[in-house]
């Protein structure tokens, strides 16, 4: 029975609730709230949220595929730090480039082959790396925790550019979201990655290279961390490894699961995390006008990511056919 | 004996192979692996920090440690739900703050402030418990959310309160002697991670709550299926962890008599390492209280070690990843391939030289030749049998046999055509005897020695002998019982023949060819049972003699008879009736002549005779042929054999074309026919023995007329 004027609520998805939420907090923010509709401020909000987006994209890539990334920050910090720091101490630009790009491919690499190839839960595999990475290139190959970026360095210069007044990592957030949306939508790998996160077992039977595919999907994923930790750096002028202590982690899982992309796999695409990303990033920008401080305000994303994985406990129910024993 | 061959027995028959895979079903070998990582992690660190094993820092780390090990026993119990709990050290730093907010700033007893903590604990532990448990949302991400609010929240507290909790001037003497003091040279700390390992331990493996718990964690839908209340079981644990790590909050609070942002950090990786580097199991059902404790004591001494060492920020956390990665690959790796190592080496073959045989060729003129007069067997059950391993006929002449499927089965005379089941035991019901009372006293392959009565009530007699010393796998437990018979004493004699393999893996047996079979002997008096005699090659069949004073058992791999004798001057010894026969004997029973039948289940083959040789390669072969071309006697071809009491080999014969009776394992004489089974047939032969007595019953020879 579907009374006419009323929605159909069962057509309605996560995605379109949280998108509804989202307009209406904006209309919400922008009525409530001076200065929220003023264009910079809207310029800002898409400016805070586009790192987390780029990180949020390579996220939902290893989600899809039923993973996850608990990696991604510790890459995307330790990275760069170590790169600042080789540049720091007079490494030539290209050859400490390479160093970065080879430790970053190795973690990837890592990352997969344990999961793909010795059947270690993701979780535990990408939090230890996690680990790892924090507490090695703290410790061995950084002499702070924060590391400044080289007078006149060309990541120094990204930060300043803008291009219609808008910065620059608005433009490459906006581009890598369009490039995963091809990659997801049009290729033969990215169909690929649906079919294996929704039935593993069922892909790897009909031929579909499995296990080679997570390892690409993990080196992926450490791949944009960088991208995004290089934005990050260009616009603070350095890179603070604190925060790979910091909440940002459970931001980005937050911005893929509240946009809509199950944790048990082979749903969801680019679209869940733009919507997410707005929801996000309207809420922060809001909470920092109506001046919260900082440690309520994790308080509140944290109620809002429990909330969302209830949410997805209950629309995507764990499948007691086909999940594994000590799949936790 | 050529050298060669002599250097291969000696290799292969005085170096004990056979241990290392025993060793290797042993539950505790788990523990091995960090068993050593701890006594490595030990006496690294304390050979390289001078005065490490001094009182005063042991004192200071013990705390540590207790305060820690709490921490990891409730983990280790989630974990051996299934599940696992991030939020320990959000759990834990809010209890050491409600302690320190009850102490010092509402200035309440230091009772109400461990209650306060207590409450704390549980409280979040039930938040997790309602999530993970009822509403079954993913454990990991669950608790790694709750674990962020209960952070965010803590942070909140600290910062809030902390020039409160300075300005305090509450004292106690408890809380100084919590904190500060020890009691019979150990802390209160480790005096309470003691006691609460202890009862945790106690309540997983000997209450049903635990053992719930450990049902869970094995298999979920299993626990569901057996009417465990699944759920509930998971909610507990981590309401359990919650408790625990509420208490570790108690104690630091105690300790540090304060609360700050540093309390609890990085406990959760910790806690997870620990009980991951211990050995407790991902996802579930494996691992113990003494595992996790290990594991603590490991990751704690790292940690503090590398600190007292002078490294600087992260190290901890590169090494924490380092041991977390090792340990989880190693255990998801140990878990899946341990049994294919376990079958990789279980096989330990030994050289053996079988003695020079007489043919059983038809037309060799032995007294073996076999001819083929079984093909004319009528068939009983053809078809509606699976496995009739041994016969009997009972005093109304109705004929029993097991089965496969764990049954007795009955044929009414006269003419068995009609059948029923007679009584269900489980197992594979091998040999069988009447005793005195009109009992069916059968040897259950992998169950034990049962007696069935007349009304089918059916008892256990017997499952376990003693152990002897020496044994690594239980030598207790009856794995192979395969033939009994009855003296005339009521005292029941039966054949274990095999201590390494269970009764359907007797083919590896065969290629192994250990002496690892048994005489056992149970008395109905008291209820005991006995072993007699130990160390032979397959222990098949028992018969007593028609005077009841010796019995006769065949040794099948070694192709012998022996006598064991019960009376006169020889009691207690047993010696070798018949040697070096060319086919496998397996049961053996009364003649009405005063002879005894004896059946082959198999022939030798100069093959299989010479693989018993080249112990090498029979070790080659199990590991890496697949098992159907693997060389195995040969049981294609058997028979029944008569001999008689002084081992001289009266008559054999055989079904040549190996369509009615190619294997044969018993036979049973009766009224003047020949009831003939075999373990992997599908019916039961007659057969009309010509000039035999047509009164003679085994019933009667055994216990005397019908009364």
């Amino acid at each position: 029975m579907n009374t006419i004027g009323w929605p159909n609520f069962r057509s309605l998805n996560q995605e379109g609730i949280v998108f509804a939420i989202a307009v209406v907090l904006f209309v919400a923010a922008a009525i409530g709230l001076p200065g929220f509709i003023d264009p910079n401020n809207l310029v800002a909000i898409v400016r805070s949220v586009s790192v987390l987006g780029i990180l949020a994209l390579g996220m939902a890539v290893v989600i899809i595929g039923r993973g996850i990334d608990l990696s991604a920050v510790a890459i995307m910090a330790m990275s760069v730090a170590w790169y600042l720091q080789l540049l720091n101490t007079g490494t030539s630009d290209g050859l400490a480039f390479a160093y970065v790009l080879a430790g970053v491919l190795a973690i990837g690499l890592l990352n997969g082959f344990l999961v793909a190839y010795a059947d270690v839960p993701a979780i535990f595999v990408t939090l230890a790396t996690g680990s790892f990475v924090f507490g090695y290139v703290r410790s061995q190959l950084i002499t702070q925790d924060a590391v400044p970026v080289p007078q006149g360095h060309w990541v120094e210069l990204l930060g300043g550019l803008r291009f219609l007044d808008i910065p620059i990592e608005v433009f490459v957030f906006a581009g890598l979201a369009f490039l995963f949306f091809l990659f997801l939508r049009y290729t033969k790998w990215g169909r690929y990655i649906y079919f294996a996160g929704d039935n593993p077992v069922a892909a790897r039977n009909i031929g579909i290279p499995v296990r080679p595919m997570l390892v690409l999907r993990y080196v992926l994923s450490a791949f944009v961390a960088v991208i995004a930790g290089l934005l990050t750096a260009a616009s603070l002028h350095s890179i603070n490894t604190r925060v790979v202590n910091s909440t940002l982690l459970y931001d980005i899982v937050l911005v893929a699961v509240i946009g809509g992309i199950g944790l048990s796999g082979g749903r969801g695409g680019v679209r869940n995390v733009l919507v997410g990303a707005a929801l996000i990033g309207i809420l922060l920008n809001a909470m920092t006008i109506i001046d919260i401080p900082l440690l309520y305000q994790n308080l509140i994303k944290a109620a809002i990511l429990l909330g969302a994985i209830i949410v997805d406990g209950i629309l995507n129910p764990r499948d007691e056919q086909t999940a594994q024993q000590g799949d936790i | 004996m050529s050298f060669r061959e002599r250097l291969q027995s000696w290799r292969y028959n005085l170096v004990p192979d056979h241990l290392v895979g025993e060793i290797l079903t042993k539950r505790w070998t788990d523990n091995a692996i960090p068993f050593l990582a701890l006594v490595v992690t030990l006496a690294t660190f304390g050979s390289v920090i001078p005065g490490f094993f001094k009182l005063t820092s042991l004192q200071e780390s013990t705390r540590q440690l207790g305060e820690f090990s709490m921490v990891v026993t409730g983990m280790t119990v989630v974990m051996l739900g299934g599940g696992i709990d991030l939020s320990v050290g959000s759990i834990f730093a809010l209890s050491c703050f409600s302690a320190v907010y009850a102490f010092f700033i509402l200035e309440q007893s230091i009772w109400l402030a461990l209650a306060a903590s207590l409450a704390t604990g549980l409280v979040f532990g039930a938040i997790n418990g309602y999530l993970v448990g009822y509403l079954r949302l993913r454990a990991f991400l669950t608790t790694l959310v709750t674990f962020i609010f209960g952070r965010a929240l803590f942070d909140i507290l600290v910062t809030t309160y902390a020039a409160d909790v300075q300005l305090s001037t509450a004292t106690s003497d408890v809380l100084d002697f919590i904190g500060d003091s020890t009691f019979w040279g150990l802390s209160v700390s480790v005096w309470l991670a003691i006691i609460l390992a202890i009862v945790t331990h106690i309540a997983l493996t000997r209450s049903r709550p635990g053992w719930h718990v450990l049902a869970v964690g094995g298999s979920r839908r299993s626990a569901h299926n057996a009417g465990i209340r699944v759920r509930r079981t998971v909610f507990m644990t981590y309401v359990f962890s919650g408790f625990c790590a509420s208490i570790g909050g108690f104690l630091i609070a105690c300790r540090l008599s304060g609360a700050g942002p540093g309390t609890g950090l990085n406990l959760e990786i910790m806690a997870l390492t620990a009980a991951v580097v211990g050995g407790v199991s991902l996802g579930g059902g494996r691992g113990s209280v003494i595992k996790g404790l290990m594991g603590a004591i490991i990751v704690l001494t790292m940690t503090n070690g590398l600190i007292r060492l002078g490294y600087g920020t992260g190290t901890n956390q590169m090494v924490l990843g380092i041991m977390l990665a090792v340990a989880v690959t190693i255990d998801i790796r140990w878990l899946k391939n341990r049994h294919k190592v376990l079958n990789e080496v279980y096989v330990a073959p030994v050289y053996l030289r079988m003695g020079e045989t007489q043919s059983a060729a038809p037309g060799s003129g032995t007294p073996y030749e076999l001819d083929n007069r079984l093909s004319a067997a009528d068939h009983i059950g053809l078809g509606e049998l699976e496995g009739p391993e041994d016969v009997i006929l009972d005093r109304d002449d109705n004929l029993y046999c097991g089965t496969r499927h764990g049954e007795i089965v009955r044929f009414f005379a006269p003419d068995y055509v009609r059948s029923e089941v007679f009584a269900h035991i489980g197992g594979f019901p091998l040999g069988l005897a009447f005793d005195k009372a009109g009992n069916l006293i059968s040897c259950v392959g992998a169950m034990g020695l049962y007696s069935v009565s007349p009304e089918r009530e059916v008892k256990r007699l017997s499952a376990e002998t003693s152990r002897s010393w020496t044994s690594i796998v239980d030598d207790a437990r009856l794995r192979d019982p395969n033939d009994c018979d009855i003296a005339p004493d009521g005292r029941i004699y039966f054949t274990d023949s095999t201590k390494r393999y269970d009764a359907h893996d007797w083919a590896l047996d065969s290629i192994e060819n250990r002496a690892t079979g048994r005489l056992l002997v149970y008395d109905p008096k008291d209820g005991s049972t006995k072993t007699l005699l130990d160390g032979y090659r397959y222990t098949n069949g028992v018969c007593m003699a028609h005077d009841g004073k010796s019995l006769f058992f065949a040794e099948s791999w070694a192709c012998r008879v022996h006598r064991y004798w019960l009376e006169g001057p020889k009691a207690g010894t047993a010696e070798c009736l018949i040697r070096d026969m060319p086919g496998y004997p397996d049961n053996i029973n009364r003649a009405s002549d005063g002879n005894y039948w004896m059946a082959w289940l198999g022939m030798r083959t100069p093959s299989f005779d010479l693989s018993l040789r080249h112990p090498d390669m029979r070790k080659r072969m199990t590991r890496r042929l697949p098992q159907d071309e693997w060389l195995f006697p040969n049981i294609n071809t058997g028979g029944v054999v008569k001999f008689n009491e002084k081992g001289g080999i009266v008559e054999a014969m055989g079904d040549l074309t190996g369509g009615a009776h190619p294997m044969v394992t018993s036979m049973r004489e009766h009224k003047g026919y020949l009831f003939v089974g075999g373990i992997l047939n599908n019916r039961i032969g007659r057969y009309k023995i010509s000039g035999a007595d047509p009164n003679w019953t085994s019933a009667a020879s055994y216990w005397g007329p019908k009364p």
